[in-house]
């Protein structure tokens, strides 16, 4: 009988004299850690480069509550992420408004939006559902190319933004001082994004997804939680696109095609529906492999990101964060049986 | 007046291109129930190479029928070899593999054949029927042709025991199995006729808007929206749908709203028609026993 | 004095004298050296644009002759060409990498407005040229508020102004209908069409847009038609041009028809028309069409034929973006040679503004590039062109559109 293993109580097994929990905790604080620490390690467009993976994140966060947690496969999200980005450009640009202000606001806008396209969406599932949410990615450009809310949009024009400075004027550059500020937003909404799915509220989600009938049955109110996710994802999104506007500095309809909303769902496909830290995942994959490619092949460099997609999707069929988890499981009882 | 006529005719036309597309999207649906997105790049794809057969000399129909047999080929090939290892994966991660191939068979194209637009030839005479001035005689080619592909399906499918087997096949592995139908290759089969259905579709389409690699990405949503409308699971509902979608298009930007919002006006009336008809004009409506 | 003093005299002066300008020249900011010069670009490789990544090889292309032939004043080009997909996002991330951690001297013909609309305020800030911007958008040739930018190829609005002086002096009665991209693009072109015809603006009777999603612009045509219209201005790219010229004359519509010059292209857009179709049609050139019989017995046009057989195989002999890029590269070649060993930002940025009457090849005959410290705008002239069925036929004079 190993010295490494004590079964207490109940039988919860211990790792290297800690339980189980113990070590999540120490991995989420060497994480949060290397979070905080990696912009002063690296050039300054890498920190522009990871501040995009995790505005990506929070997308994702968001995109994965609405089709993983609770099954309603959106093709639209660049939409919500869109409206974000223009609602704080505006903000900034024609009103003047200080950049940390607009988030709120880009979220608030966003939920309302997401919560009224859900009304309609109830009625529509599946392959249907991502027809309505995908027309809606389509159509976004040409609605925000619209002639008459030119004076507020910028039209084809776009809007430019200027980059916030450091407050209290710390020692950093702008571009460390976004990236902490994005750290800070992703690591309030993730703590929300928990709480959120591990309750009740979670729970009636990931029925009305798995069996929507006999959770109409137990009292679960169907059509809330639905809309109500819908509305609570547009706004992760929103509050994304707010902050991706203010990191990239620039908005224009050419930022926000259809093939964005494609991407969102390829980061938390091969991410990991259904997992929180598969957002992660997800935001780097599509950050990142596009750049890969590219070194790769100069002339056929989407044809290279296909092959990775395909390569992911059959190493990984549920996604990278599954994948992570099996090999954790298995380095631990190495550790256990060592 | 004949403006209207005109538009509608036109619209008509334009119809044809999305009902043949949506019709290999409703081929692949019945026999997978899977929408292949990367459906308008393949028939892309099978376009660009009768392209270059009739480039190298062969006659217009021999490189026709060649590239029908060739994308039927491709398409069994492509179930086996790339769907075939994700069969019992969840739905989203099937959807990503679609894109892949999307995204692979368009960068493939663009750098093999460059992006510079070229002609496609039509054997449809280049006078039109009646010296009309509405339609042109490929336009109305396409059409029938397009209807002609619709009737054989509809028989294929409807009539034949091969057709009832891949119908089955589709909708449940497990009972088909147990009753002696090879799955596995249905689904094949299933792939290939799609993909040869998206190839006549390809070669009807690019004489009317030129063969470039991203000759489909438009037609694709348009098609998309037409099966759906029409009820995914139904070829007759698809091709209504296409029509009626060309001819929607046509007369809002014409008459109602302007080019400038043509295309977000003509999606929300689409998905209007889905929220009063959640399965589509003519689908299957789903009752689930509990 | 001795023979040995003067001696000894005249080899400290001579000494002197040679040590002098070796101590005053050789002056490189990041990315020159005396073996290189690194500069970076972001073209649309992908996504819906990816016509243009043509432009982007075949630079590369030139390049790679010129230093098969030793260089610019010895020093090798090195072009970084990234890919942005056409999206402004990927636009920055790809500039940042290239002027941050690749560190190039400057940015040369990086393709697109709303791309180089999202980088304009970082490269002057961080005072790196943004060199021969590759769109025809209007704003790029402004020094007072952005002197580190510069456009390269003339204007669209100028373009557009050009086509209402002619309709203003012979068809002033025209009723206008308009085909145009709704993109920056197409509506550049129109608002100088609009500013051109000033006060008869209103001879527009009908203005239509559409998607460079659509699959095809013939509900568009049949608009046109239906107003009256009889003179009629395309303003899209090359597929929808060639739709609009081939169903315009399949309904019988046959209107006095401009097109634009991006769409001007005998063998990517008449031929795919119907040459029999696109006889008569009006366009302003300042670039020979590698198509165009007429140019093609000279020798300018051999010299490109065999650069591109030899150094861009797999390029389109077709294509005039080709051309363009050509023309581009050697303009940017002329700018480094002019440099001499002064390879600073600022010395590009004022040589590339010191531009006089430079001739290129494939220019058409009478059209120069001219920069100065006021006029950032290196190509400004056009000349209108008929198309006779089998060539353009240049007529009138070269005009020079007024940009301001």
């Amino acid at each position: 009988m190993s010295d490494a293993v004590s079964a207490v109580g109940f039988g919860i097994p211990r790792y290297a004299g800690l339980a189980p929990r113990a070590w999540k905790a120490i991995g989420l604080i060497v994480l949060v850690a290397g979070a905080i620490a990696l912009p002063f390690l690296v050039s300054n467009y890498r920190v522009f480069q990871f501040n995009m993976v995790l505005v990506y994140t929070i997308v994702l966060l968001g995109l994965n509550m609405l089709t993983g947690y609770n099954g309603q496969i959106s093709l639209g999200h660049g939409a919500f992420y869109a409206i974000g980005a223009y609602v704080a450009a505006i903000l900034m640009d024609r009103f003047g408004w200080p950049y940390w202000t607009t988030l709120p606001v880009a979220g608030v806008v966003c939920f309302i939006s997401g919560f009224l396209f859900g009304l309609p969406a109830l009625r529509l599932r599946g392959h249907y559902l991502a027809l309505a949410t995908f027309a809606l990615a389509v159509a976004m450009p040409q609605i925000l190319k619209y002639k008459h809310i030119e004076q507020w949009t910028g039209g084809v024009q776009g809007i430019v933004i200027i980059k916030p400075d450091p407050p209290f004027g710390l020692k950093v550059t702008p571009d460390q001082w976004l990236y902490l500020f994005t750290l800070a937003v992703l690591a309030v909404m993730f703590v929300i994004a928990w709480n959120l799915l591990r309750g009740r509220v979670g729970r009636a989600m990931v029925a009305i997804r798995d069996q929507p009938i006999a959770a109409e049955a137990m009292g679960v109110n169907s059509a809330l939680v639905k809309t109500l996710t819908f509305g609570v994802s547009a706004l992760y999104t929103g509050v994304a696109g707010a902050l991706g506007a203010i990191v990239v500095q620039f908005v224009a309809p050419d930022s926000f095609t259809a093939g964005l909303s494609i991407n969102f769902l390829i980061g938390i496909v091969i991410g990991g529906i259904a997992s929180i830290s598969g957002a992660l995942y997800g935001a780097l994959f599509i950050q990142f492999i596009p750049n890969f490619a590219d070194q790769i092949s100069k002339a056929a460099p989407w044809a290279i990101y296909g092959v990775f997609l395909l390569v992911f999707i059959y190493l990984m069929p549920v996604g990278v964060a599954g994948f992570v988890r099996m090999l954790v499981g298995k380095l631990m009882r190495r550790i256990v049986s060592a | 007046m004949e403006a209207l006529v005109h538009q509608v005719l036109s619209g008509l036309a334009t119809g044809g291109i999305y009902a043949s597309l949506a019709l290999a999207l409703v081929m692949i649906y019945q026999s997978t129930n899977h929408i292949n997105f990367a459906q308008g790049e393949m028939a892309m794809f099978s376009t660009y190479l009768a392209w270059a057969m009739i480039n190298a000399g062969i006659p217009y129909w021999g490189a026709f029928l060649l590239t029908v047999l060739f994308s039927f080929v491709a398409g069994v090939v492509i179930e086996r070899v790339i769907i075939r290892p994700v069969e019992n994966a969840p739905v989203l991660s099937v959807v990503v593999v679609f894109i892949a191939l999307l995204v692979i068979f368009n960068s493939v194209a663009g750098w093999i054949f460059t992006y510079t637009i070229k002609t496609f030839p039509s054997p449809f005479p280049e006078h039109p029927l009646f010296g009309n001035r509405f339609i042109s005689s490929h336009e109305l080619g396409a059409i029938g042709i397009t209807l002609a592909v619709l009737f054989l399906l509809y028989i294929f499918f409807r009539f034949t025991p091969l057709g009832l087997a891949m119908r089955a096949a589709a909708q449940n592995h497990v009972s088909s199995r147990l009753v002696g139908i090879r799955v596995g290759w249905m689904l094949a089969l299933g792939w290939g006729l799609a993909a040869s259905v998206g190839a006549i579709a390809g070669m009807l389409v690019a004489p009317i808007i030129y063969l470039e690699p991203n000759m489909m990405s438009g037609v694709l949503l348009y098609a998309f929206a037409a099966a759906l409308v029409g009820g995914i699971d139904n070829p007759f509902g698809a091709v209504l749908g296409g029509f009626a979608v060309g001819v929607l298009e046509n007369l809002i930007g014409a008459y109602v709203i302007g080019t400038e919002l043509k295309l977000t006006v003509a999606l929300v009336l689409i998905i209007g028609v889905l929220l009063v008809k959640p399965t589509g004009l003519f689908g299957k409506v789903f009752v689930t026993r509990v | 004095m001795t023979v040995k003093r003067q001696l000894l005299i005249g080899l400290i002066a001579s000494a002197l004298v040679c040590a002098g300008p070796a101590l005053a020249q050789k002056k490189y900011d990041a990315g020159a050296s005396d073996a290189e010069i690194k500069i970076g670009q972001t073209m649309p490789y992908s996504g819906p644009a990816s016509a243009y990544g043509t432009i982007g090889r075949a630079e590369s292309a030139y390049f790679q002759m010129i230093n098969d032939q030793g260089g610019v004043n010895g020093r090798k080009i090195a072009l970084l060409s990234l890919d942005d997909a056409y999206t402004p996002p990927k636009t920055v991330e790809q500039i940042r990498r290239l002027v941050e951690d690749d560190g190039v001297l400057f940015i040369f013909q990086s393709l697109g407005t709303a791309a180089n609309t999202a980088i304009q305020k970082y490269l002057n800030a961080r005072k790196v040229p943004q060199l021969f911007v590759a769109t025809g958008a209007t704003k790029w040739g402004d020094p007072q508020n952005f002197p580190w930018t510069m456009g390269w190829q003339p204007n669209y609005q100028s373009e557009g102004r050009i086509y209402a002086k002619y309709v203003l002096q012979h068809k002033p009665n025209a009723k206008i209908g308009v085909l145009y991209q709704n993109d920056d693009y197409g509506k550049d072109y129109l608002k100088g069409l609009k500013e051109g015809l000033g006060s008869k603006a209103s001879l527009i009777v009908k203005e239509v847009s559409y998607e460079a999603s659509d699959p095809t612009v013939d509900s568009q045509i049949i608009t046109l038609q239906a107003s009256g219209a009889d003179t009629f201005f395309i303003f899209a790219i090359p597929k929808f041009a060639a739709q609009a010229i081939r169903k315009s004359y399949d309904i019988g519509w046959r209107p006095l028809t401009f097109v634009n010059n991006v769409s001007s292209s005998i063998a990517s857009v008449l031929e795919p028309a119907g040459l029999d179709k696109s006889t008569g049609l009006i366009t302003a050139l300042y670039l020979k069409d590698p198509t165009d019989p007429q140019w093609q017995k000279e020798k300018a046009f051999k010299d490109w034929l065999d650069w591109m057989k030899k150094y861009y195989p797999q390029g389109d002999l077709t294509d005039a973006s080709n051309v363009y890029a050509y023309s581009a590269a050697q303009t940017l070649v002329q700018v480094l040679k002019q440099c001499g060993d002064e390879l600073t930002r600022e010395a590009v940025m004022r040589e590339a503004a010191n531009l006089k009457n430079v001739e290129l090849p494939m220019l058409l005959p009478g059209i120069r590039v001219n920069t100065s410290a006021a006029d950032f705008y290196p190509l400004e002239q056009m000349q209108l062109a008929r198309f006779d069925g089998k060539r353009w036929g240049l007529f009138g004079e070269v005009i020079t559109g007024e940009n301001r």
